[in-house]
C-alpha cells in the first residue's frame, strides 16, 4: 500500500469531544456561504482524500500548481483546490482571522484565513482545461465563480454524512478494509458511468495481476446526459452480486464534482485514490475528457511527467466485442478485423436506453440494464 | 520531499539502469536518483498506517455493520 501524498494522511475533522465546543465557537464568526460543491471539496480535504492539503490553496501553492503542476513544495499537484468567496463577505474579514464557513443556511467549518488573493480566470481555465472556450463545463464554472480566493487550514466540526452514507469511507478507512482484506495491491477504478461489459473487462484484467479491485464512483455535479448517481450505484450492486467475487472487489463512492480537465484530471483523480490507498491506478481512453477538448490518451500520457507520483497507472486503450472471438477483445490480442468487431459505445447505449430499449447482451450485462431501466429518469437533465 | 536521515547502507544498481533512471527523473521533483530508487521501495515496503486499538475497534465495527468485512 502506497503511503499517503506528501508522507501523511491529513485529518481536519474536530474530534467527536470537541464538536459542540467547536460550533459554539463558529457562531461569533464572520460567515462565508459554500456551495454544495465547494462544501464536497471542503470535507475531502478534511477527510485526507487531497492530503497533503490542509485547507483551500494559498497564492504560492495556486500558481505553482498552474504552473508546474506542482504544489509549492514540487509534489505532483494538477487540479487547484480553490475557497472563492463574494466580495462584500471578504471585506468582513481579514488575514489571520478565522471565519465561518456555512453551507445551505448550516455552519459545518472554521477557516484560519491564511491568505485573501485575486485570480485569472483566463489563465486558470488555459492551464487547467487547457481552453478558453466557455462551452467547456469547467471553463463555464471557472467563469461563474467569484473573483475573491481564501486560503489556509480548514477544521470541519459537522461532518456531512454523504448522499449515500452505505458506501461512503474515509481513506484511514479504507485503508484499514485492504489491510483486513489481505489486499497489497489494490486498482482503483474512476467511474461517472454504469457499467458495460467494456468496463467489466478492464476491471477483471486489472484485476488479474492484482490483490483487490477499489470501485470508486463519482458523486456529485455531472453535466446533464450523464448517469444520475442512484443508477450509476444501483447497476454497480447488479454487476457485483452477479459478476464478481465476493472478496475481490469493493465499492466506495467518492463524492466530488467532475471538472472534465482531462489529462489533469487524470492525475488528480490518480492522487486521490493513492490517498484511498490503491497501489495502481486504471486510466482508460479520454480520461475526463469532454467534448473533442483533449486527445483520446492524453490523459495516459501525462503519467509521464509524473515519475513521482507513488501511484502506478495501469492504462487501457480501446476494447470493442469480437463476434469470432465471442467476446471483449483488445487490439493486442485479437486476430480479427475491424469487420468482426463492435465497439462499446457508451453513447449509443445511453440512446437506447434514454428510448426505453435494452442494450445487446454482449454490451451490457441484463443485470446492469434491469438496474437502469428501473429508473423512469436515469439520466441527469 | 521527505528527506531520508536514517542511517544508510550502499546498494549496487547497473549503470545503464542508474542512467535511464536518471533521464526519467529530470525535470521532475526528485534531486537524485537515489532520492527515486528510496521512494519505489518504500512503496514496496510501506509504514503500516497506525490506528489506536480504540480506532481500530470503531473503523472494524462500522466496515463490518455497513458489509465490507464479515
Amino acid at each position: 500500500m502506497p503511503r499517503p501524498h506528501g508522507g501523511r494522511l491529513v485529518d481536519r475533522f474536530t474530534p467527536q469531544s470537541r464538536k459542540a465546543e467547536a460550533a459554539e465557537e463558529a457562531s461569533g464568526l464572520p460567515v462565508v456561504e459554500v456551495s454544495r460543491e465547494l462544501r464536497l471539496d471542503l470535507e475531502n480535504i478534511a477527510s485526507g482524500l487531497y492530503s497533503p492539503l490542509t485547507g483551500p490553496m494559498t497564492q504560492n501553492d495556486y500558481l505553482t500548481v498552474l504552473a508546474k503542476g506542482r504544489l509549492s513544495d514540487d509534489l505532483p499537484w494538477t487540479v487547484p483546490i480553490l475557497l472563492d468567496v463574494l466580495d462584500e463577505a471578504a471585506e468582513g474579514f481579514g488575514e489571520g482571522d478565522t471565519v465561518t464557513l456555512m453551507c445551505e443556511g448550516e455552519p459545518f467549518a472554521k477557516l484560519t484565513v491564511e491568505e485573501k488573493y485575486g485570480w485569472d480566470k483566463e489563465v486558470h481555465s488555459e492551464r487547467v482545461y487547457k481552453t478558453t472556450d466557455q462551452a467547456h463545463p469547467g471553463v463555464t464554472k471557472t467563469y461563474s465563480r467569484n473573483d475573491t480566493l481564501v486560503g489556509g487550514p480548514i477544521e470541519v466540526f459537522d461532518e456531512y454524512p454523504g448522499k449515500f452514507p452505505r458506501y461512503r469511507l474515509k481513506p484511514r478507512e479504507t485503508r484499514f478494509l485492504f489491510k483486513e482484506k489481505g489486499w497489497r495491491t489494490v486498482a482503483g477504478f474512476q467511474t461517472r458511468n454504469a457499467p458495460h461489459i467494456g468496463h467489466e473487462y478492464v476491471q477483471k484484467t486489472a484485476l488479474s495481476f492484482v490483490d483487490g479491485l477499489f470501485i470508486n464512483p463519482l458523486i456529485g455535479k455531472k453535466k446533464p446526459g450523464d448517469f444520475t448517481d442512484e443508477v450509476i450505484i444501483e447497476s454497480y450492486e447488479a454487476l457485483f452480486q452477479n459478476y464478481f467475487l465476493r472478496n475481490s472487489a469493493t465499492l466506495v463512492t467518492l463524492e466530488m464534482e467532475m471538472r472534465y480537465a482531462g489529462p489533469k484530471e487524470a492525475i488528480h483523480h490518480a492522487v486521490i485514490r493513492k490517498n484511498y490507498g490503491c497501489s495502481h491506478f486504471i486510466v482508460g481512453r479520454d480520461h475526463a475528457g469532454v467534448g473533442d477538448y483533449y486527445g483520446p490518451f492524453e490523459a495516459q500520457e501525462i503519467f509521464e511527467d509524473y515519475p513521482d507520483l507513488g501511484v502506478m497507472p495501469i492504462f487501457f486503450r480501446n476494447f470493442f466485442h469480437c463476434r469470432k472471438c465471442g467476446g471483449p477483445q483488445n487490439e493486442k490480442i485479437c486476430p480479427h478485423g475491424e469487420e468482426d468487431h463492435v465497439n462499446y459505445k457508451g453513447r449509443v447505449m445511453r440512446e437506447l436506453l434514454m428510448k426505453g430499449l435494452r442494450p445487446d447482451e454482449t454490451q451490457m450485462r441484463p443485470e446492469v440494464v434491469d438496474a437502469i431501466l428501473r429508473h423512469s429518469k436515469p439520466f441527469v437533465e | 520531499m521527505k528527506k531520508v536521515t536514517e542511517e544508510k547502507v550502499a546498494v549496487m544498481i547497473p549503470r545503464e539502469l542508474h542512467d535511464k533512471i536518471k533521464e526519467k527523473i529530470a525535470g521532475t521533483s526528485f534531486t537524485s536518483v537515489e532520492e527515486y530508487v528510496v521512494l519505489k521501495l518504500e512503496n514496496e515496503f510501506p509504514d503500516e498506517t497506525e490506528y489506536t486499538e480504540e480506532e481500530e475497534q470503531i473503523i472494524r465495527e462500522r466496515l463490518r455493520r455497513l458489509g465490507y468485512i464479515e
